[in-house]
């Protein structure tokens, strides 16, 4: 075990994927010699030389269909976009291209070994184009897979089996954390399971769930609930798409209750997704409405950054609301 | 339909690639670097009063780049972006046009607007995202607008003002406007698809609009040789059929001259002109950037050689238009006033919590009020946790 933060999390889950096959390439704007303008890509330039490891130029759509392309010849894409805001250019490229590519030919073609690495999320004080997290777009579409780690050890057990995943990924990584999370990180292979949440703390009045950076937010909300005799179960969701219905809904059946929050606005959020879905699913089980703690619908602010996000307050109150219901 | 544009060329019967680099285009230069001007040069319509005008705010935007620097490094301020040695690129051009033109920027062009006389308030309003700023402090600073002056706001997505650029002129051409718009951007976001589709509107449509493209030589840590292959971003707008011309970003009289000259072809002929100028971007990307992991110390010391503003005040002075005293007068009173309205800005308020949900639309639609009401009774409970907004409501 090793002590990593994020970014070096992610840095060595490249550095073994490209180790240990040489169709993998890692690529995006200021990727190569950089090492990427969060130093993500450190070094695998210098290890695997310029031909897998490149700067792109500064296009989102061409870096996007490149991959896509270099994706259904066999190779293995990992592509950067430097920021989540800055994924709209290649929407098209990936939800018309990425997300179809295998349906429309039979199978016969298939774009299944890309991964799309970028930086999502707020509380950085980067305003409307630098705080998006705009997963709930993609888990709109058929074919693609959306994860979204919590901490470094996350991070490179999800980064790996999206790599060998034999679907388009879409990785999420929480930018807010990339060096304030650190942890204990295996240095050897290891995957985590695509698909599947994780019950990260458990208790019996209410189940709390989020992803990504939100994850502490939850957490720490929790500890102010367990403090007022409140206990709750913590779940990371960690794949968006598909999402795991069955922990959380087993989970939703034993504690009668359901909080999610996410950092990206409420309305359309994929918030509303699980909410109805875990309504269908336990019905009869649910004490209380299920709670959503989202970004206020509006675009993310720079000053009112605090306002507008859903922080460990707002998901403290909710909790005793839900609780008191 | 014009079959004109079918037009042949001198017919060949053994087959002859043209080469991509093969098209040459020159590159004005009117003001050499010790203040003399080329013996054959010509000159751009440049009057003392405009002259003084363009240096003051060349030695303005200097010293407000290191000014603002130095906040940052002193954690004043969050983010910085400056446009060290190519500021003759953006004066210059404000300095061509007219009041009424339309500026549409990329980021680094704060020298339009001031030139243009955006009040220094304004300037650290917006930085200090406070109540004042005309943006509402809800963009990162350095992302300006002003209706009243003419400069559209700032949206970080690269590229993105391109094709709007073209959209706006075409607008401003049909309603009969003296007016263009003119478009800047880097070499970097010229890899964008909103360029090339923005270019071959423009030109499809005769849009009275004049691209600026900025080459410093980067893009972040990306150098231009690894953005493009091919005679650089001037030659893609002769290939969609758009008067182009390259000059020296580093001498204003050229900059000058070729806007003045972009923007009397785009009126009389409706037609867009692209300029591309050739400069260097000698600082850093932004302040949370650091140059020395992709450049050389050497590489940037080759450049400070070719500082615009050193240039231009030596011909200034050779006019007998600019003096050491006036020089050392105004560097010394710029210092003091930026440093005095930092210190303004940074304790003004910041905007009120009713300012989150207004300007999304047109008005502030029911679900959007509650959630301001809802968030209005949870700061209440918690006003230590939000004390830009808690005390005012
Ligand atoms: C669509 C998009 N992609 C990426 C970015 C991140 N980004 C901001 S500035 C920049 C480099 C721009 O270079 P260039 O256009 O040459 O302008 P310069 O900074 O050199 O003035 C990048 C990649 C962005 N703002 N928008």
């Amino acid at each position: 075990m090793a002590q990593m933060n994020l970014l070096h999390a992610i840095n060595n889950a490249l550095d073994i994927a490209m180790a240990e096959d040489d169709s993998t390439l890692c690529f995006g704007e200021d990727v190569g010699h950089f090492g990427g303008v969060f130093r993500a890509t450190s070094g695998l330039q210098e290890k695997y030389g310029k031909a897998r490891c490149f700067n792109t130029p500064l296009v989102e759509q061409g870096i996007m269909g490149f991959a896509n392309g270099l994706a259904a010849q066999g190779s293995r894409p990992i592509a950067e976009i430097q920021f989540a805001d800055y994924i709209f250019p290649a929407f098209d490229q990936i939800v018309n291209e990425s997300a179809k590519f295998r349906y429309r030919s039979g199978n016969q073609f298939d774009v299944g070994r890309l991964t799309i690495r970028t930086p999502y999320g707020g509380g950085i004080a980067g305003g409307l184009y630098h705080s998006q997290s705009p997963e709930a777009y993609f888990a709109h579409t058929p074919g693609l897979k959306v994860v979204v780690p919590r901490n470094p050890y996350q991070a490179k057990g999800l980064l790996l089996a999206s790599i060998r995943d034999d679907n388009p990924v879409i990785f999420f990584e929480p930018k807010r954390l990339y060096r304030a999370s650190v942890g204990e990180v295996p240095e050897d292979d290891y995957q985590l399971p695509l698909g599947k949440a994780e019950v990260v703390k458990t208790g019996a009045d209410i189940s709390l769930l989020a992803w990504g950076a939100q994850m502490e937010i939850i957490e720490k909300a929790a500890e102010m609930a367990e403090a007022e005799g409140i206990s709750c179960e913590v779940l990371d969701l960690r794949s968006i798409l598909p999402w795991d219905v069955e922990t959380i809904a087993n989970s939703v059946m034993k504690t009668g209750r359901l909080l999610i929050s996410h950092e990206a606005p409420l309305t359309a959020g994929f918030a509303g997704e699980i909410a109805a879905t875990i309504q269908s699913e336990c019905f009869l089980h649910l004490e209380s409405p299920i709670a959503r703690v989202c970004g206020v619908d509006t675009p993310y602010p720079l000053s009112l950054e605090r306002e507008h996000m859903a922080d460990h307050l707002k998901v403290f109150e909710a909790i005793k609301r839900t609780v008191n219901f | 339909m014009n079959t004109d544009i079918y037009k042949e060329g001198p017919v060949v019967h053994s087959p002859a690639f043209i080469d991509g680099h093969s098209v040459e285009i020159p590159i004005l230069k009117i003001l050499k670097q010790d203040g003399t001007t080329y013996p054959d040069a010509q000159l751009p319509e440049l009057e003392q009063a405009l002259a003084v005008k363009a240096y003051e705010a060349l030695v303005f935007h200097r010293v407000l780049d290191e000014r603002m620097i130095a906040s940052q490094r002193q954690g004043r301020l969050s983010f910085y972006m400056s446009a060290l040695g190519e500021e003759a690129t953006t004066v210059g051009g404000a300095a061509a046009l007219e009041d009424q033109d339309m500026i549409m920027a990329q980021y680094r062009e704060q020298g339009c607007l001031i030139f243009r006389g955006f009040a220094l308030e304004d300037f650290m309003n917006q930085m200090f995202s406070n109540e004042k700023d005309l943006g509402k402090g809800r963009q990162m600073p350095i992302h300006y607008g002003s209706n009243e002056l003419n400069y559209m706001t700032i949206s970080s997505p690269l590229g993105t003002q391109i094709p709007q650029a073209a959209g706006y002129a075409y607008g401003q051409k049909l309603q009969g406007k003296d007016a263009v718009t003119i478009c800047y951007f880097g070499e970097g976001a010229a890899s964008e698809g909103d360029f090339h589709a923005g270019l071959n509107m423009a030109a499809v449509h005769k849009a009275p609009v004049i691209f600026f493209c900025r080459n410093n030589g980067y893009a972040i840590s990306t150098p231009s040789d690894e953005q493009y292959v091919g005679n650089g971003i001037a030659s893609r707008g002769v290939g969609y059929g758009i008067k182009t011309i390259r000059i020296d970003g580093n001498d204003i009289l050229a900059v000058i001259k070729a806007v003045q000259l972009a923007r009397q072809h785009a009126l009389e002929s409706e037609e867009p002109v692209i300029i591309e100028a050739m400069s260097y971007r000698l600082g850093a990307h932004s302040t949370s950037d650091d140059p020395s992991g992709y450049r050389t110390k050497e590489e940037e010391a080759k450049w400070q050689e070719h500082d615009p503003i050193a240039r231009f005040k030596s011909w200034m002075i050779a006019q007998g238009w600019w003096s050491e005293a006036q020089e050392n007068e105004i560097f010394a009173r710029l210092r003091e006033e930026i440093l005095a309205a930092v210190k303004v800005a940074e304790k003004i308020d910041k905007p009120p919590v009713e300012d989150l949900v207004t300007d999304v639309y047109a008005e502030v639609p029911k679900h959007l009020q509650d959630q301001l009401d809802e968030l209005k009774e949870h700061i209440k409970k918690y006003p230590e946790a939000y004390p830009f907004t808690a005390g005012r409501i």
